[in-house]
């Protein structure tokens, strides 16, 4: 089988003609395909591309207030899937078909412990006897996902496991009863990336073990190389494109599926050393072809002349945050956390400096400090001028003017009551300024001007606008009050990727042209690789090593940190020859 | 969890040390000499004085609370200024007629809510769901002393079913007792659970669209499955929160229903100790209500800690 689409005998699953609309508006439309027994099909596509839609349809779970045409079958199962009625349909949940969801945390039951919910799949499709050979079976399998000291796991709550066990725990009870085909719902996405990879690796393992099928869907399109055989492209509900992970990201044939390539590649930069984005992908080359021509210096971000210079801007002294838990002796002292353990650094103006660490490795309550949104327990940290350890409000004023942030979710961040013009305002009425409102009304417009928004944009509220536009709107209220640090946690984790680079190059641009000193913190390496001169890299609430960007990269010195510079999946190399 | 428990034990005790404190103080500022008061408008300062003396109102005041306090801790409330009889039985009576009454109340809101709450949830979008809200909102508005009136008059005067009021102890004659139950519980009952339905309702609309519960209808549950097995388990816990804020209204404001029924409980003996200026007394039925709201409070708290994993361990240092 040289081909994972041409197949013999009957297929796993046939869909054909699928069609899901709310009233009038079609959200999918005319999607066929079929998937061989064991096959592992990824489904891409953005947020509202109809990908998530499609796998609750095949598991019956669709919202009574739409309306699902087309058909589907499944080997094995005589009836039409999509008319079988859902009490056959709940003969297959959880036995033939199962599925594993994006957020682990909210998909498991959080009063009840995991061991209970990984048993329950079994008793309700009594494929064992007794509810105690269920409990044994439980255990069983949450060794198999590699759940470390599976017995008291069994026992734990969702909220006392990791994310990434969470996640194993969902994948133990998908996979509980052998089921034909697994539906995986971005499942690492909301996980760490060192996680991320590891839980990736066990779904390939399992479903290869188990001769399962598996349809996958992201948004990620190096996950996707990384797990899968075969390709679908969605674009609002239509199929653009199928085929062959190797023809695919090497020959895509539509303009679309590039453009999707162009702009989750994010080692490649066009002639002005930006990132590719959906309008500018027609000069793109895919990486396949690209390491086979040569090793193009494009990588990497680019050279900029100006070197930072001069003293620290941002100059942090064994800064400690401590944490108290409640008790869990009546007596016993109260366990302390530690955020943040003697961290130091010193930032000069102009630097664009990357944290990077995982979750709970204390980055976010870093920027919180500096931002003076927190105190330190200990140490001291100077921000343009402002010693934030024991300031009091009023001493934070000039800071505030000095420091803006972006924050990761453009949803939460924006008040939904205010207009976009008064959002964009607001950093203006602080004490201080002396803008009246003409002035102010002036500066909304050429900061919508410069973040690329229309004018009207000034008069509508924030949930009139995309995921991606928000964070424009957010960066705009951000520099309108000209200050000289810029501070994003996490500015595009939250975006799809065609608007992630653009984001992304209008946060490099607007560095350049306000000469910010920018700080970011992220997750993903890759954005931090494109943005930052230096990198800090956290874990545990301690700074283990810091450097150069690409000698980072390159070289790191840190054991962790080649942990982390390994487990990102980053698509040239997704695509690079498998040995 | 048992130190959470040990906590809220913990608290409960000092609560209640400071509400004594609290209604010891509350009383004493109100105008008033409860010697004055007793001996009439045209006692002499000598007869007020004998009186203040025999009352021992003419002690310092922490004297005073703590004859008070270490009665209290014996179940003694000392003997009333204006009726000179022992308050403690009485008391004892009200307490327990009251509690049965607001407890059955409360049980037949609940055993109602639930049920039509959840009917109402599941079907939001239909007419039956429709109907069942409004039916609450309606409720809402019909004052429980009016409920009562309609159905004395209806099912008391009318059929003839049900005695139209009075009170009778279970132990003297239990079907009496009974029978005279049924209406002011039902009366009470009624504002109660057309409250508790639209909580319920809001409760497990919002566990509906709970990502577990998509994952138990991805295991094979059916719709109604999924919502037992493990949605009600999780809508328990704000609606733990409303009854026990309603259950300590209840004990109070059974009052009215107290009154249309001719039904001797605390809420009557506040009313008219207060209508006496019969100053022990008040302070003791104050005393009396607040202990029984810190008793429910914490048996909700402890009712949480059960049902709840995640507050078991809570993080509390987090800011």
């Amino acid at each position: 089988m040289s081909e994972g689409h041409e197949f013999h005998g009957e297929p796993l699953l046939r869909v054909e003609n699928l069609g899901i609309a709310a009233g009038s508006t079609p959200l999918v439309s005319e999607l066929s395909f079929s998937m061989a027994a064991g096959e592992r099909i990824g489904l891409i596509g953005e947020s509202g591309s109809g990908k998530s839609l499609t796998a609750t349809a095949l598991l019956g779970l669709l919202p009574e207030e739409l309306a699902l045409t087309g058909s589907a079958h499944l080997r094995g199962f005589a009836p039409e899937l999509f008319t079988a009625g859902d009490k056959a349909m709940r003969g297959l949940r959880g036995d033939e078909i199962s599925m594993v969801f994006q957020e682990p945390l909210s998909a498991l039951n959080p009063l009840m412990k995991v061991g209970a919910q990984v048993a329950e799949v079994m008793l309700v499709h009594r494929t064992v006897p007794t509810r105690a050979a269920a409990q044994r079976r439980a255990v069983e399998l949450l060794a198999s996902v590699k759940i470390p000291d599976p017995a008291q796991a069994a026992g734990a709550y969702p909220h006392q496991l990791s994310g990434g066990q969470r996640q194993r725990v969902m994948i133990a009870m998908a996979l509980a009863n052998d089921p034909q085909l697994l539906l995986a719902d971005e499942p690492t996405t909301a996980l760490d990336v060192t996680v991320q990879s590891q839980v990736l690796e066990l779904i390939s393992a399992q479903v290869r073990e188990r001769g399962t099928g598996l349809l996958f869907i992201t948004h990620d399109l190096a996950v996707v190389a990384n797990m899968c055989t075969r390709v679908l492209v969605l674009n609002k509900g239509r199929l653009v494109e199928s085929g062959d992970i190797d023809t695919i990201f090497t020959a895509p044939a539509h303009p679309y599926t590039r453009a999707l390539l162009a702009a989750s590649d994010i080692s490649a930069t066009d002639a002005r050393g930006r990132l590719f984005t959906v309008d500018t992908a027609a000069g793109y080359v895919p990486p396949a072809l690209r390491t086979e021509v040569a090793k193009e210096p494009a990588a990497g971000a680019p050279e900029r002349s100006v070197r930072p210079a001069g003293d620290g801007l941002i100059t942090a002294t064994n800064l400690g945050r401590t944490y108290h838990r409640a008790r869990i002796r009546a007596f016993g002292p109260r366990p302390v956390v530690k955020a943040l353990d003697g961290v130091g650094f010193s930032i000069a103006a102009g630097e664009r400096v990357g944290i990077v660490g995982e979750s709970g490795s204390g980055k976010t309550t870093l920027l919180r400090i500096l931002a003076g949104l927190d105190a330190p327990s200990t140490g001291s940290a100077v921000v343009a001028g402002t010693e934030v350890a024991g300031a009091s409000e009023a001493d934070l004023a000039p800071l505030r003017r000095q420091l803006q942030i972006v924050f990761q979710d453009p949803m939460g961040s924006l008040d939904p009551r205010m207009k976009v013009a008064d959002i964009i305002a607001e950093p203006l009425l602080v004490p201080g300024h002396k803008l009246d409102a003409r002035g102010r009304e002036a500066a909304v417009h050429r900061m919508l001007g410069l973040v690329g928004l229309e004018p009207e944009s000034a008069s509508r509220y924030p949930h009139q606008f995309s995921g991606g536009q928000r964070q424009r709107i957010s960066i705009a209220r951000a520099l309108v009050n000209r200050p000289s640090i810029l501070v994003a946690d996490e500015p595009v984790s939250a975006l799809d990727v065609s608007v992630r680079a653009q984001v992304l190059n209008l946060i490099a641009d607007l560095v350049d042209e306000y000469a910010l000193t920018l700080l970011m913190v992220s997750h993903d390496l890759s954005v931090v690789r494109h943005l930052c001169d230096r990198v800090i890299v956290m874990k545990d609430g301690r700074i283990v090593e810091t450097g150069d960007t690409e000698q980072i990269y390159n070289n790191p010195a840190h054991p962790y940190t080649a942990q982390l510079v390994a487990s990102s999946l980053e698509l040239a190399e997704e695509l690079a020859p498998n040995p | 969890m048992l130190v959470r428990i040990a906590g809220n034990l913990a608290r409960f005790v000092l609560s209640l040390l400071a509400a004594t404190l609290a209604v010891f103080a509350l009383m004493r500022v109100l105008p008033g000499d409860p010697a004055a008061i007793a001996a009439g408008e045209n006692a002499t300062p000598e007869v007020v004085a004998g009186l203040a003396r025999q009352f021992g109102t003419d002690r310092p005041l922490p004297v005073q609370y703590w004859d008070w306090f270490s009665g209290l801790w014996r179940g003694d409330f000392g003997v009333s200024y204006v009726t000179r009889t022992d308050i403690s039985p009485l008391v004892a009576d009200k307490v327990q007629v009251s509690l049965i009454l607001v407890t059955l109340a409360m049980a037949l809101a609940l055993a109602l809510a639930i049920p039509a709450g959840t009917i109402a949830a599941v079907r939001h979008n239909r007419p039956s769901g429709a109907v069942i809200s409004a039916a609450s909102q309606l409720g809402i508005a019909i004052p429980g002393f009016l409920l009562g009136i309609v159905l004395v008059s209806f099912f008391a005067l009318r059929l003839g079913w049900l005695p139209a009021n009075g009170w009778v102890a279970p132990g003297v004659d239990f079907a009496g007792f009974a029978s005279r139950l049924v209406l002011p519980v039902i009366a009470l009952a009624g504002v109660q659970s057309a409250i508790l339905v639209r909580y319920v309702r809001s409760a497990v609309l919002e566990v509906m669209h709970e990502d577990y519960l998509r994952t138990a209808r991805a295991k094979g549950l059916s719709p109604l499955g999924a919502l037992v097995r493990h949605g009600l388990r999780n809508a328990a816990i704000p609606v733990l929160t409303v009854t026990s804020v309603q259950f300590s209204a209840l004990i109070i404001g059974a009052v009215v229903i107290e009154r249309v029924f001719v039904i001797p409980g605390l809420g009557s003996m506040l009313l008219s100790a207060v209508a006496n200026r019969d100053l022990l007394t008040v302070q003791s039925v104050v005393m009396v209500l607040v202990a029984l709201t810190l008793v429910v409070n914490l048996l909700v708290d402890v009712l949480y800690t059960i049902v709840d994993p995640r507050i078991r361990a809570a993080a509390q240092g987090e800011r």
